[in-house]
């Protein structure tokens, strides 16, 4: 049977690994590749690489580091952060990545999904969507939320499924940085609102915190970024602790 | 050992190359016939649609030459799709090694609620476990060996299925006739275990 997945994310900053407390006074915290490595040895499913300030002059910095987690990496993962065309998603796959992320490009033009699924297939395309509940609805923020869009989330991850997005990885601002659980409700709702897979992410702080958002959140994957990092979760005992809960996971 | 993997118009080229330098191995990467026929060993892989990579092979004359190929040659996910008859995915009539059809995978009725217990989405995204494993390529794995897989389409049990998963129904994750080997999952991103894999390959 198909398992849940666990994806810890790492944030990149000039081709190295930072950390910071909402994405303020970020600190230099190693080579990603090296991390990366050692998430794959705890047992990580895929991995993420978000780049926080990546800008066209700096991509070629990424892609350096792509190709060298492609060498070194026999698991899936995924690159974000500035994707907004084509080109970009090109380069992106060719220096190895398995998976490209796009947020805010595809929001300000819905058929970039719909070209890339054409173009590379829908399997390597991953809608990022940023939520945050307001005036009693979700909606969809931009530019890594820092921008309120008149899109409300379930009307755009349906839109997007359509388009040919081959997964949802849904960030809750809301929850985001607070290690109080991921939101729970609105995941779980996408999840029942399209036919392609759903990566929780924002506000993991416990074990149990996954359990909730595999059982009641209908999630397929959850992402994490410091409770990985710091160790505070380590992922073989997540792993464990999820399979004692009767959830289905790769061990 | 000289292992040649088939370039056409299906991605995932680059990380079959670099799965096989992790375990020592410096393919060739080539269309030419002369070449790929001086390989030991053949890899054929592919992601992408069914019809589109099959107008690339033959437009390129590739068709039948993969078909007469006598060393041993492992197909990946399309690349096993390609080597059955016909796919359901762009209603296409392939190489026809294995005489099965591609079908698309159709959640159970019951499912008409997305996210609920059970398999409802299509594509299948993530880690599946293999078993029923009967061929020396899945020599030192345990039963129930996990493998990643990313498809929406499947082969149906049969005489030269050689391992077995269950996504919405048992399917064939693996075949073999001769000397054609094919696995609907990914290998080269599935770690150790699909590590194993393609060493074992190697040795074939």
């Amino acid at each position: 049977m198909l398992t849940k997945r666990i994806i810890p994310c790492l944030d990149i900053q000039n081709g190295r690994t930072v950390k910071g407390v909402h994405f303020e006074n970020l600190h230099d915290a190693g080579d990603p590749v090296e991390l990366a490595i050692r998430y794959c040895k705890e047992g990580a499913d895929e991995l993420v690489f978000l780049d926080i300030t990546a800008t066209n002059e700096k991509r070629k910095i990424l892609t350096e580091l792509v190709n060298r987690v492609a060498k070194n990496i026999n698991i899936p993962f995924t690159v974000g952060g500035g994707v907004s065309s084509i080109e970009d998603v090109s380069i992106l796959l060719n220096s190895g990545a398995d998976k490209v992320s796009i947020n805010s490009a595809a929001l300000k033009n819905p058929n970039l999904i719909k070209d890339l699924s054409h173009q590379f297939g829908s399997q390597c395309v991953v809608l990022g969507i940023d939520v945050k509940f307001e005036d009693k609805d979700w909606h969809v923020y931009l530019n890594g939320g820092r921008t309120k869009t008149d899109r409300l989330a379930i009307e755009w991850a349906k839109q997007a499924a359509d388009l040919g997005a081959g997964e949802i990885l849904l960030t809750s601002m809301d929850s985001d940085g607070t290690k109080e659980g991921f939101s729970i409700e609105i995941i779980r709702q996408i999840s029942e609102a399209v036919n392609i897979p759903v990566i929780a992410s924002g506000g993991a702080g416990t074990k149990q915190h996954f359990v909730d958002v595999f059982k009641t959140g209908k999630a397929d994957a959850a992402l994490a970024a410091s409770v990985f990092h710091f160790k505070e979760i380590e992922i073989h005992d997540l792993k464990l602790y999820l399979k004692e809960n009767d959830i289905l996971v790769r061990l | 050992m000289k292992v040649a993997i088939l370039k056409y118009n299906a991605g995932n080229i680059r990380s079959v190359s670099f799965a096989l330098e992790r375990i020592g191995i410096t393919p060739v990467i080539s269309d030419d016939k002369d070449e790929i026929l001086s390989a030991d060993k053949i890899i054929f892989p592919g992601v992408g649609e069914a019809s589109t990579a099959m107008n690339y092979l033959k437009e390129h004359n590739l068709d039948r030459f993969i078909c007469s190929l006598k060393q041993p040659v492992l197909g990946i996910c399309l690349g096993m799709q390609l080597m059955c008859a016909y796919s359901e995915e762009g209603e296409t009539d392939c190489l026809g090694i294995f005489n099965k059809r591609v079908k698309h995978f159709v959640p159970p009725p019951e499912n008409n609620k997305y996210g609920r217990e059970g398999d409802s989405k299509v594509p299948q995204i993530g880690w599946n476990n293999i078993y029923d494993l009967k061929s020396k390529l899945f020599e030192g794995l345990k039963e129930k060996e996990f493998q990643y897989f990313v498809h929406g389409y499947y082969v149906e049990l049969g005489e030269n299925t050689i391992a077995t998963t269950n996504y919405i129904k048992q399917y064939s994750s693996a075949l073999q006739k001769d000397n054609f080997y094919a696995v609907q999952f990914h290998p080269e991103k599935s770690a150790q275990a699909g590590e194993q894999i393609l060493k074992n390959f190697m040795k074939l």
